[in-house]
């Protein structure tokens, strides 16, 4: 599999949030802004490198009846690795994500990869396979939060500080002003609606880029008689 | 050759939609006459808004327009939804409820026949959701308030948020019965002082309980027209007046008389109008009767104990989910078979 393949499957045919819909509870409960869901997204990308990177050269050596135990601690020792230096240097950030770093460990779409790629490919390939799965889930997140940003509050990029320090304070974007906020969006229904139109939009435009190639092509032969 | 069945009715969906819509005329004109014209207001903007988002989902759709926008569906729905709001109300809050409910709740689930939720209560429970405070804002009736605003007034307030000089909102609004007794419940006042207060009419809500009986009207004729069945209505507020009266007869200083509950709130429209929505209701009488009994239960108890004033909404929400499961354990025996 070359690496235009993985990024290819990772950013669209097999996103994990669009398609695979692996990971969904960070992708409904941390959703309700860009920064929330970008920051989240990049945190579980950097794991999900570094515990395919991890697993890969080790994966002859884990006798296979006990390779989930061995995968889930690797992937629960990066993430404590992720979440003491959150807690240290972006510490605004880390009080807002809370409870959900630290659940990156039982998110689906970690292991998924560990145990569908990096236990059967080498180093490399299995590294950019991680990031880019999780680069994918990423985009879907902050997508998501930007959908929910908007409705919900009329703004994006708030809470951008907590990520970058005082000095991006002003990089929050007022889109609708005097907007009296439409809390469903921000609420968790809010997620399972924003999720289940964006899944609507992609299926749209596979469908409507299929039906391109197809009349591009000259069309078989329909086999006559019935 | 002819083929079976040979007796049919000549009932189609939008004589059924015309006169569901003929039956809530005597509330609709009720509540004129108790809170002003401004519920008329609420009714011409949501029937416009859903008439467009039903043309323009229907196009999108690739449906033919006309035949599904002439069965009147559309019209009821936009119709339950502005008669449940606060009148009175920014034209925006309806007009956000009804594409809610006519474009998520109904359309994104198949259309007509397909959607498993109430399309209006949806909308109605996005709207209590999201936007409370203006949810929570209703006019006094008008044999209490000095103030009286002309129909284009209403149409004023209700796009520009301006009333004429030496008018307030806060000498026409006032709170609904069932969120007095709530807050004053709180504060622990029995019945008699609460039903003390000046919006408290002869059995029910000041105003209210006269719009709830001209909704018993308009229902009885659906019933008398074979629009509805009696199962729905009857199990409802049979098994609504059973629980507040049973815990009225058990302390009748701490829980509401029955009287106040069937009267007050949504109920009427409910058990009439709402409960027995045919799509997203149960199919089968003894389903009917299960359905509409946990949905008087479920308001009883949000009523009483729950965070908001009303569960209506919210009761028919969450029975609607139990539909599928009801309407399998609830199918008749085939004539002829023993179990």
């Amino acid at each position: 599999m070359d690496s235009k393949e993985i990024i290819s499957n990772s950013l669209w045919k097999q996103n994990s949030g669009l398609v695979q819909l692996l990971g969904m509870c960070p992708t409904l409960a941390v959703t309700s802004s860009v920064v929330n869901g970008l920051s989240l997204g990049l945190l579980t990308a950097i794991v999900m490198a570094f515990s395919n990177a991890s697993v890969s050269p080790i994966r002859k050596l884990v006798p296979t009846e006990i390779r989930i135990p061995v995968f889930i601690l690797i992937i629960a020792a990066l993430v404590t690795i992720i979440d003491l230096g959150m807690h240290a240097y972006f510490h605004a950030l880390h009080a807002v994500l809370g409870i959900f770093i630290p659940l990156i460990v039982t998110n689906c779409i970690v292991l998924a990869r560990v145990e569908a790629f990096a236990a059967k490919n080498p180093i490399a390939p299995s590294a950019l396979d991680g990031f880019m799965m999780g680069f994918g889930l990423a985009l879907v997140l902050s997508v998501l939060g930007g959908m929910r940003e908007l409705i919900g509050k009329g703004t994006l990029l708030s809470g951008i500080d907590l990520a970058l320090g005082p000095a991006a304070k002003h990089w929050v974007i007022t889109v609708i002003p005097d907007y009296h906020g439409f809390l469903l969006a921000i609420l968790p229904p809010g997620a399972f609606i924003g999720l289940a139109l964006l899944i609507a939009g992609k299926n749209w435009l596979d469908n409507r880029q299929a039906s391109n190639d197809l009349q591009g092509t000259p069309k078989p032969a329909l086999a006559a008689g019935h | 050759m002819k083929y079976s069945p040979f007796f049919t009715s000549n009932t189609s969906v939008s004589i059924v939609m015309l006169k569901v819509l003929l039956a809530l005329v005597p509330g609709i004109i009720v509540y004129v006459w108790a809170f002003g014209s401004g519920i008329l207001v609420n009714l011409i903007i949501g029937s416009v808004v859903a008439l467009l988002a039903e043309a323009s989902v229907l196009q999108i759709r690739r449906r033919p327009v006309l035949p599904f926008l002439l069965d009147g569906s559309a019209l009821v729905t936009a119709w339950l939804l502005a008669l449940a709001l606060p009148p009175l109300a920014p034209w925006w809050l309806i007009v956000v409820g009804i594409i809610f409910a006519i474009v998520i709740a109904k359309h994104l689930y198949g259309g007509l026949g397909q959607n498993p939720f109430n399309p209006a209560m949806i909308g109605y429970a996005v709207l209590l959701i999201s936007f409370p405070a203006v949810m929570t804002l209703w006019p006094a009736p008008l044999s209490l308030t000095a103030a009286k605003l002309s129909f284009l007034d209403q149409w004023q307030y209700i796009f520009s948020r301006t009333l004429p000089i030496g008018v307030g909102m806060d000498a026409m609004s006032s709170a609904t019965p069932l969120d007095y007794l709530k807050t004053q419940l709180t504060m622990s006042h029995s019945m008699e002082q609460i039903w003390q207060a000046p919006f408290f009419g002869h059995w029910a809500g000041k105003g209210g309980e006269m719009v709830a009986a001209a909704y018993l009207l308009g229902g009885l004729y659906l019933v008398q027209q074979k629009i509805i069945s009696w199962h729905i209505p009857t199990a409802f507020l049979g098994t609504l007046a059973l629980m507040a009266g049973l815990f009225h007869f058990i302390n009748p200083g701490h829980f509401a008389p029955p009287t106040l509950h069937l009267f007050a709130g949504a109920s009427m429209l409910c058990a009439f109008f709402i409960a027995t929505d045919p799509v997203s209701g149960p199919t089968t009488p003894n389903g009917k009767l299960i359905f509409a009994a946990g949905i008087a239960v479920l308001t009883w108890l949000i009523r009483t104990y729950g965070g908001y004033p009303d569960g209506v909404a919210f009761a028919v929400l969450l029975m609607n989910i139990c539909v599928p499961l009801i309407d399998a354990k609830t199918q008749p025996r085939v004539f002829g078979h023993n179990s």
